[in-house]
């Protein structure tokens, strides 16, 4: 199953508490995809992401960051 | 990752702007500001309003040069790391008002979270006290944030949003220096006497606001966040920074006190130097500064980085804790610090407007944060 969670313009700590929601879904198959649009939140978001043991790649389009999250 | 990305992690890490900050805050006290004052953005952003004649305080009116470091700092550093951009929209009005009340409960306790620490550096147990009202707001926003608290979201926006605080406050700050004093009303207002006649010259003050505001803007450093991220994502990242400050702050003082002949470092409650020894509102304006901060999004040390960095909303909160320390003096709400009369000691605090401000402003704010989570939200 994908996921996309869109945390676009919000501010600390939203982005981060969105993508803990979302690890914890998260099941052995599942991939979900963050929408950023600031470094900080993904600085934030990747170090949730890796503290949780999950596996991350990002691309970058328009200014809009996607933070791909994967348990391995 | 290389070497020098590795490197350059470390140098910008909350644990470094932390020590900064902790060594540069008692020196500026060394340089001229006033006692465990060496940096308050609560404090120095109030000094402002007064330069400006918003307030009529005679004490404190200085256009604190740090201030506007801060700004310019994180400015320049969001520039040439590429991460300047100009947002705004997310419920500007509201953290106006945020920032109105954040100002009051802050100068009820006489300090923002960065002076909270660095008076506890310097001995003034009444710090403990404001540390724990800081907390107990933190704690309480953070219920708001668990159950989906926000402002909605802030989106790209013309240029000229993100470049108002930091062109606009540099403007001012040379004008305060050029202008001359032509009579009251008539140019930039300066305190002859009190805490706002104490300061480190102005070069100093501006070259440190600026190095800490590059560190700052690339560490993220932040008080509020700190107590925020460790209660609810298990994130100690930024609470290393804000002990460095402490642990660093304490050192540099008793190293000056050792150094210097004067006294950096006075473990008490009672008549410590700007500040008041009233536990209930110590801990009151403190609960009040940070639910509001934490609403907010930050500390008002981050709030001016935002700003730097081009984010409209911060600097919106940054004017309203300047329009909150105009009405605070205005109105008689900002705490009285203890004084010594005769020999005997009279305990400072805030008189009833200010006991009645800080009541109204916990109201609002729990009201923003039951409006904007859970169930009640709308829009």
């Amino acid at each position: 199953m994908m996921m996309e969670v869109d945390a676009r313009g919000l501010s600390c700590p939203q982005p981060a508490l969105m993508t803990r929601n979302a690890i914890e879904t998260l099941g052995s198959d599942d991939e979900v995809v963050i929408l950023l649009d600031s470094e900080t939140a993904l600085e934030n978001c990747t170090r949730i992401a890796e503290k949780n043991a999950c596996q991350t790649s990002t691309s970058r389009k328009d200014g809009i960051t996607r933070l791909r999250l994967k348990k391995p | 990752m290389s070497k020098v990305k590795k490197l350059t992690n470390v140098l910008f890490s909350p644990i470094v702007t932390g020590g900064i900050i902790g060594v540069l805050a008692p020196l500026l006290v060394h340089f001229g500001n006033p006692p465990n004052m060496g940096i308050c953005v609560a404090c120095f952003e109030r000094d402002i309003a007064g330069a400006m004649g918003l307030h009529r305080a005679s004490v404190v009116q200085y256009f604190r040069p740090e201030i506007i470091g801060f700004v310019i700092g994180a400015f320049v550093a969001a520039i040439v790391w590429k991460e300047w951009k100009s947002r705004t929209g997310s419920a500007p009005v509201v953290r106006f008002f945020l920032g109105i009340f954040a100002m009051i409960g802050a100068l009820v306790f006489l300090g923002c979270p960065w002076r909270a620490l660095l008076r506890l550096a310097g001995g003034d147990l009444n710090a403990v006290i404001g540390l724990l009202g800081l907390a107990a707001g933190v704690v309480l926003g953070t219920g708001f944030l668990r159950k989906g608290f926000n402002l909605g979201r802030a989106r790209e926006s013309i240029s000229a949003t993100g470049l108002m605080l930091p062109v606009l406050l540099t403007v001012a700050l040379v004008l305060s220096v050029v202008v001359p004093k032509i009579g009251d009303g008539l140019a930039f207002f300066s305190s002859q006497q009190g805490p706002g006649v104490m300061h480190a010259p102005l070069l100093i003050s501006l070259f440190i606001g600026i190095l800490v505001g590059v560190f700052a803007q690339r560490s993220r450093f932040c008080t509020i966040g700190a107590i925020r991220d460790t209660l609810i994502i298990r994130d100690r990242r930024l609470l290393t920074g804000v002990i460095t400050l402490l642990i660093t702050a304490l050192a540099t003082n008793l190293l000056l006190s050792l150094l210097t002949d004067d006294t950096y470092f006075k473990l008490s409650f009672a008549a410590q130097p700007v500040a008041h020894s009233s536990f209930l509102w110590n801990f009151a304006g403190m609960v009040l500064a940070g639910l509001a901060f934490v609403l907010a999004g930050g500390c008002p040390g981050r709030q001016l980085f935002l700003s730097g960095e081009g984010d409209g909303d911060a600097a919106v909160f940054v004017l309203g804790m300047i329009a909150g320390a105009a009405l605070a003096h205005n109105f008689g709400l900002a705490a009285i610090p203890d004084r010594i009369v005769e020999g005997s000691l009279i305990i400072g605090g805030p008189a009833l407007p200010g006991m009645v401000a800080v009541g109204l402003g916990i109201v609002f704010c729990l009201g923003v944060g039951f409006t904007c989570s859970g169930k009640y939200r709308r829009g």
